[in-house]
């Protein structure tokens, strides 16, 4: 699972109001090579939570993100570069995504995030 | 400029909304002009298309799947003086270029519903000798095709009604469709299949007319083993898939047959995220919206696979009350999923892309249709956030076809559109067992048939004999 999946992720447990950020747990990582496509980051810096994507990229172990960003900052290639490693190229193979209001772990297993409720949790 | 248009004689409702669906993409920014051919059937493989320059077509062409040619007429007549005296009155600027010495072409003859012998070809083409060629013929690579075309006697075994006059057209090919992808991309050969994957062909008509293109972001919400992406990843979109059975998305079947895998077996970039979750509860963030440039899939309908959504015990159960999971089991804990009403999914499918689609985006999913001889036209599912642009029927058997259904958000996603949705999402959960009564396609598709009784014969014949869908 990348980062940009995590970003777009929520705890959706019937009840729970604030289940976002999802809390990253590692057990294993891995970093993947992708090609940097310029339009695509650009498009998706306006879409992802920034400092949502910060924290997670810390929690992998990554921490070059800037705490703020803006727009401006997307004519920077170092910048770039930096968001492109972290939104596309880290993944959680093994881990888990904790839900920050119940402490509910959706299981993240082979690079799959495990979304699915209980039925007491619809 | 007008030119002829041949398409394939196959999924004939696709033909057009493909068509359409390239210009758009290629930059046409109004519906295109379609004129037939004199006493043509609408269904016949020849269409005159007026195009704003031969980049376009070409273009539109080679990125199509059932485009057989696009040419530049250069004459037609109902026999070969006719045409003789078309070709020869046509501007000499416009045939010169192509017929200057040094240049390499090849001359196809061509006969639709028919194949001509080799004499037959050779005998069509000593009859062109009035064309003054200064070129070399390369039946390789040439630099310029040429087509003779003709629309010969060809009874009424290909579906189409009788022609009524022959017609002859002879021009220069614009371009093509390259349909050896569909050979790339057979199912046949690919690893990992599902009982619903998609067939390349229909995958690859989908992303189409999903105007699918590089840097775009391309999702599936019933991903299965990925035959939709794949399409999608091909024309170079990124991808997102999700799924509510894990062992498709996760497992496959081992390390070396999953969908990752089949992204891996054509060389294409592996989807940017593949997750499990239930389209009924979707897990995206709230806030999060205009996400995806485009929405392809082909929503579980229940005739050969059914769809399923979480709550299952819980909701099965229904008044008998809430179905709890003991503390120490929690962990491991393998949630059961109910039946999942089409009704409902395609419901949760429309607010799911009206929300994540960009403005302008596109949904194209198939909706399955009963076949009976007496039901009206069919009715469609609709959105205020949607404009239904095409629809294109797959008949599949003698009681149901499926319709391709392309939708363009039009209208932001509002509050109130938000609101209206969650009540209906409400309404479906109190009436759930109601809802899987309703409507259920499955025994539709495979009740028993009573028609020999009463007179079965009469209808079956009273059928028109005409069968353009089925090709």
């Amino acid at each position: 699972m990348r980062l940009l999946t995590h970003n777009m992720l929520s705890s959706n447990i019937k009840g729970v109001t604030n289940g976002f950020p999802l809390r990253i747990e590692v057990e294993k990582m891995v970093e993947k090579e992708v090609e940097l496509n310029m339009d695509f980051l650009k498009n998706m810096f306006a879409k992802v939570e920034w400092r949502a994507l910060v924290e997670a990229s810390r929690s992998m172990g990554y921490s070059e993100l800037p705490d703020e960003a803006d727009s401006s900052m997307l004519d920077s290639d170092e910048f770039l570069r930096k968001f492109h490693h972290a939104l596309l190229e880290l993944h959680l193979e093994e881990g888990a995504l904790v839900c920050p209001e119940t402490g509910r772990k959706f299981p993240v297993n082979k690079g799959i995030p495990n979304m699915l409720l209980h039925e007491d949790e619809v | 400029m007008w030119y002829l248009c041949v398409f394939y004689h196959r999924l004939l409702e696709y033909r057009k909304p493909e068509f359409e669906a390239l210009a758009g993409l290629f930059g046409a920014e109004s519906s295109l002009e379609w004129r037939l051919p004199e006493d043509y059937h609408p269904d016949s493989p020849f269409h005159f298309v007026n195009l704003p320059s031969e980049d376009m077509a070409r273009s539109v062409a080679s990125r199509s799947i059932l485009i057989k040619g696009i040419y530049e007429i250069w004459g037609e007549g109902h026999n070969f003086e006719e045409l003789e005296e078309a070709i020869g009155s046509y501007p000499d600027d416009r045939k010169l270029p192509y017929l200057s010495p040094g240049s390499t072409f090849k001359i196809s003859i061509d006969s639709f519903g028919r194949v001509l012998s080799t004499r037959d070809q050779s005998d069509r083409l000593h009859k062109l000798s009035f064309i003054p060629f200064k070129g070399k013929v390369n039946l390789r690579n040439p630099e310029h095709k040429f087509c003779l075309i003709d629309n010969d006697d060809y009874g009424s075994n290909n579906g189409l009604p009788p022609i009524v006059k022959r017609k002859i057209f002879f021009g220069r090919e614009i371009g093509a469709a390259d349909r050896k992808l569909l050979q790339t991309y057979q199912l046949k050969s690919r690893k990992y299949l599902g009982p619903t994957a998609m067939d390349a062909e229909m995958a690859f008509l989908m992303a189409n007319q999903a105007q699918v293109k590089p840097g775009k972001l391309v999702y599936d919400p019933f991903v299965g083993t990925g035959s939709i992406l794949i399409a999608a990843a091909h024309y170079g979109a990124m991808t997102m898939g999700a799924d509510i059975d894990i062992r498709v998305v996760r497992d496959g079947r081992g390390p070396n047959c999953n969908v990752w895998s089949n992204f891996q077996q054509y060389g294409l970039p592996m989807p940017i995220s593949l997750l499990r979750a239930d389209n009924n509860l979707p897990p995206w963030r709230s806030g999060l919206k205009e996400m995806f440039d485009a929405i392809i899939c082909d929503p579980p309908y229940g005739v050969r696979a059914g769809g399923r959504k979480s709550g299952g015990r819980k909701l099965l159960k229904g008044v008998i009350g809430p179905y709890t999971v003991p503390d120490d089991k929690r962990t491991d804990h393998i949630p059961s999923t109910a039946p999942y009403s089409l009704a409902e999914c395609v419901h949760d499918l429309l607010d799911v892309a009206a929300r994540m689609l960009i403005m302008g985006g596109r949904l194209v999913y198939f909706y399955p249709v009963l076949r009976e001889d007496d039901s009206p036209e069919p009715t469609f599912p609709e959105h205020p956030c949607f404009k239904l642009i095409a629809t294109c029927e797959q008949i599949l058997s003698y009681r149901y076809s499926r319709v391709l259904l392309t939708m363009v958000k039009v209208a932001p996603y509002t509050e109130e559109i938000e609101l209206a949705a969650k009540m209906k999402h409400l309404e479906f959960r109190e009436n759930h067992l109601k809802w899987l009564e309703e409507g259920n396609l499955h025994s539709g598709v495979f009740s028993p048939a009573d028609v020999e009784t009463n007179g079965g014969d009469e209808k079956f014949s009273s059928k028109p004999k005409y069968r353009g869908k089925y090709v």
